[in-house]
């Protein structure tokens, strides 16, 4: 593998790996206040679908984006609702909405576009284009550098270094203020911060709203800036990468950036290399990579690698006792 | 005694805290009738009565977890609405509870700053803190370090960060919700001085417990709750143990039990040398030598977590030791096959564990079904091979429940309805009745209600007459005294000796459990 291609893969992870990125933060606000999120696949299914028609119709990506955000919000506050308000099953809340996605998403996108449930192809400002950042052609020719700065840094989407400035602001949000003290709190032990005088309902809804509007973003990423339509069940299962992702990062958001990247890897390569030859010896089907994520994900949560150390009360409806 | 430092307030002083007519129903069930007390600025007010008599409802009630139906609340004379906690803390109020609420991953300083923050940002907040909290270490000797994760911190300074807490938010009114179930007695007493220095500093404390002697021991007022009433107020100084215990149940209870004397049989239970290493790599067996005969209570004494509970667990069959025992003549398998629960219960050793809601009972499920672990796959509670027999089973619980006069009678209630006192009542009725050889009995009456209490007690000991051997472990000296025939005393993995009860005292027993032996006086 020469040096072109091996940016070239790389420039290929980091815009698969922003998807995954965006929703495994979702699922971090989520999962840290307390509250599963299955959801995550349907929150980012029906944003897609939303960005990409509110996007056809007014001809911007970003009004696009942010109808596919209230689309998510809206999901994650059902989510809400159910589970933390009338105490339901988190799993079930979220497999609901998942179902709901997938039904509703094709329903739609029948009935308005007659496309076989896709939108027409967005043009023009109706999505994301690269934005070539100075100088990228001035030092392409620079030898290693050149190649990094105008291949990998420059010519990505604006959601693209959206992601990766979010990833510090959410460490700063979770670890640096009052808010994620409270947060972290919630989702450790609830009846600790009901007898500081905090509500616990307030606390896990302000958590998915962040929720509703990463995963809008995440949904919203798909089909206007990583492709430029939405097509039935785009979002394909990454939801529910980005919740391994979640817990391949030990519910940290640093490494949850580390996990996207990798998992985002992991897909390019089986994008760009379906078969690998070992030597010539062995042949590494596609599917292995493919499913290499999950194989990870399950060997840390055996206690392989290090430990996976979850909320302690994620999953668990708060009923008020003492 | 227990006269306070802040004697020279006059009686005319407006009361810290004052209710009156504070009534609570939970559907059913009147947790507080008309209940009204007042609390007198530094003082130490105990509040105590039976599990279930309603003391719990009243703080909650008072820290704004509940709302009353009906009643009133003054605070130094101004009345006061609590509709929530943030309303109890603004009013100066603080409460420990029983259950720590504490964020286990969290540091000290993070949980006593959890709620009470300064500003959106952390760091001026955990600065603040960090000063004002060794400021209050060294006013009221509550010494913690502030970096410290709370979960390695032992149980006691869990409970002083809880205090540190209460005091950062700067609660003139502390109550305390038992706070000693879960203490070490040394972090009992540790606990006591420190509640003492505090009355010192003209703060008002409310001390829930059923302990008569901690109420004694500490508190200036004592009120007494029974079945959701408030029977009588009395300054601790004019009354006693008796009088408080008598008002607690509405009748004369038996502090010290009267049984006949033991008439030891043959040995059942022999072990040597037995020793078990746990999951850390800790040896907390080291070589334990004791016999047990029909017929005779074995109280095993010593600070929690010398031993005993891994002395329990071996022989309960839940853990895997070496050594040898031998039961009735025949070897005992420590580890490996035939060291299971099922095959202890099955061999005729019957076991009421330590830790009633975790191990002796599955909260979530009815206490027929309670009833019938660990025999259930006993030929007796079969219909046919595939079936179980469910309505005998539920007739024979129904049976025992009436024997063991648990409360309400109700075998289709779930475990986790019933009081900690009868909740212990079906364990102990469950293997008292499948008949065993040889009973151990690990904290038979922790949490449990004085009524409660006498009535196990007596079960216990009408089961030694009737020939059963019985191994009984318990942190409640008392107890050990009051039952046992023998007294063998643990520490650090060891037995530091072996007394009889009219031989010895309270404080030769005490000195052994700190691990001093006495030379023979």
């Amino acid at each position: 593998m020469d040096f072109l291609q091996l940016i070239l893969t790389l420039d290929s992870t980091v815009r698969l790996s922003v998807v995954l990125l965006f929703a495994c933060l979702a699922g971090l606000f989520s999962e840290k206040s307390g509250v599963v999120d299955i959801g995550l696949e349907g929150k980012m299914l029906i944003s897609a679908f939303v960005a990409a028609a509110v996007a056809y119709e007014t001809g911007s990506a970003w009004i696009g984006v942010l109808a596919g955000c209230a689309a998510s919000l809206i999901f994650a506050m059902i989510h809400g609702v159910a589970s933390i308000i009338y105490r339901g099953d988190q799993i079930i809340s979220g497999v609901a909405l998942n179902f709901l996605a997938s039904g509703l998403t094709i329903v739609l996108g029948h009935a308005i576009y007659k496309k076989g449930g896709q939108t027409p192809t967005l043009t023009g400002n109706a999505r994301f284009t690269e934005i070539t950042l100075p100088f990228a052609d001035a030092v392409r020719d620079v030898p290693v550098l050149g190649p990094i700065y105008s291949e990998l840094i420059s010519g990505q989407t604006a959601l693209v270094y959206l992601a990766f400035a979010v990833v510090p602001a959410v460490w700063f949000l979770l670890y640096r203020t009052r808010f994620g003290l409270r947060l972290r709190a919630v989702g450790e032990n609830p009846s600790s911060v009901d007898t500081a005088g905090i509500s616990v309902v307030g606390m896990r809804f302000k958590a998915l709203f962040f929720t509703g509007i990463l995963c809008g973003i995440a949904g919203a990423y798909l089909s206007t800036a990583q492709a430029a339509f939405f097509g039935r069940e785009m979002s394909a299962g990454r939801g529910y990468i980005a919740l391994a992702a979640l817990i391949f990062a030990n519910w940290r958001p640093l490494q949850a950036m580390g996990a996207s990247l990798l998992f985002g890897l992991l897909e390019a390569i089986s994008n760009l290399y379906p078969k690998i030859d070992v030597f010539g010896v062995v042949t590494i089907p596609v599917q292995f990579t493919q499913a290499l994520p999950y194989i990870l994900t399950v060997v840390i949560l055996a206690g392989f690698i290090g430990k996976a150390s979850p909320p302690r009360s994620v999953g668990v409806p708060y009923v008020k006792e003492n | 005694m227990a006269e306070g430092q802040n004697q020279g307030r006059p009686d005319t002083a407006a009361p810290a805290i004052e209710l009156t007519g504070i009534s609570k129903a939970f559907g059913p069930v009147q947790a507080n009738k008309d209940i009204s007390i007042r609390v007198m600025p530094g003082t130490i007010h105990g509040i105590i009565g039976e599990n279930g008599a309603g003391k719990s409802t009243l703080m909650s009630i008072l820290y704004g977890f509940y709302k009353a139906d009906a009643g009133e609340i003054f605070i130094n004379g101004n009345k006061t609405e609590i509709p929530d906690s943030q309303a109890a803390i603004a009013a100066g109020i603080g409460m420990v509870f029983q259950h720590f609420k504490l964020v286990q991953n969290f540091t000290v300083l993070e949980n006593v700053v959890l709620g009470a923050e300064e500003g959106a940002m952390l760091r001026p907040s955990l600065a603040k803190a960090r000063q004002l909290l060794t400021d209050l270490a060294d006013e009221y000797e509550l010494h913690v370090d502030p970096d410290s994760i709370v979960e390695d911190l032992s149980v006691g300074h869990q409970q002083r960060v809880e205090i540190l807490k209460a005091l950062y938010r700067q609660a003139d009114i502390l109550i305390l919700d038992e706070p000693t179930g879960v203490l070490t007695p040394a972090e009992a007493d540790q606990l006591f001085r420190i509640l003492a220095r505090l009355r010192e500093e003209g703060k008002t404390i409310i001390l829930i417990t059923h302990k008569l002697r901690e109420i004694m021991e500490i508190t200036n007022t004592v009120s007494v709750m029974r079945r959701g009433e408030m029977t009588a107020t009395v300054k601790t100084s004019e009354t006693s143990p008796e009088h408080l215990a008598e008002l607690m149940v509405g009748r004369k209870v038996l502090l010290h039990v009267d049984k006949p004397k033991a008439n030891p049989g043959e040995v059942v239970l022999d072990l040597k040398n037995l020793r078990y290493v746990d999951e850390q790599g800790v040896e907390r067996l080291k070589g334990i030598d004791l016999t047990l005969r029909k017929g005779e209570i074995l109280g095993i004494a010593g600070v929690a977590g010398n031993g005993q509970s891994a002395l329990l667990e071996v022989l309960g069959g839940y853990a895997d030791g070496t050594g040898e025992a031998t039961l009735k003549g025949a070897p005992l398998p420590l580890a490996g096959r035939g060291s299971d629960g099922r095959s202890r219960r099955h061999s005729g050793i019957g076991h009421v564990p330590e830790d009633r809601q975790n191990e002796g009972l599955i909260m979530e499920f009815t206490a027929w079904e309670n009833m019938a672990f660990g025999y259930h796959h006993e030929p007796e509670y079969q219909k046919n091979p595939l079936l179980m027999d469910n309505a005998g089973i539920q007739a024979k619980a129904a049976a025992s429940m009436e024997r063991f006069d648990v409360r309400p009678p109700n075998p289709k209630l779930k475990a986790k309805n019933f009081s900690g006192g009868n909740q212990q009542k079906i364990v102990v009725a469950r293997e008292i009745e499948a008949h065993p050889d040889v009973l151990l009995i690990g904290q038979p009456t922790r949490g449990v209600d004085i009524g409660a209490i006498e009535f196990i007690h007596q079960q216990i000991i009408d089961l030694r007459d009737q020939g059963v051997a019985i191994l009984l472990v318990s942190v409640e000296l008392d107890e050990i005294f009051s039952l046992s025939d023998r007294i063998a005393v643990m520490f650090d993995g060891h037995i530091m000796g072996e007394r009889m009860p009219d031989e010895t005292d309270e404080k030769e027993v005490g000195l052994l459990m700190a691990g001093i032996v006495e030379k023979a006086a």
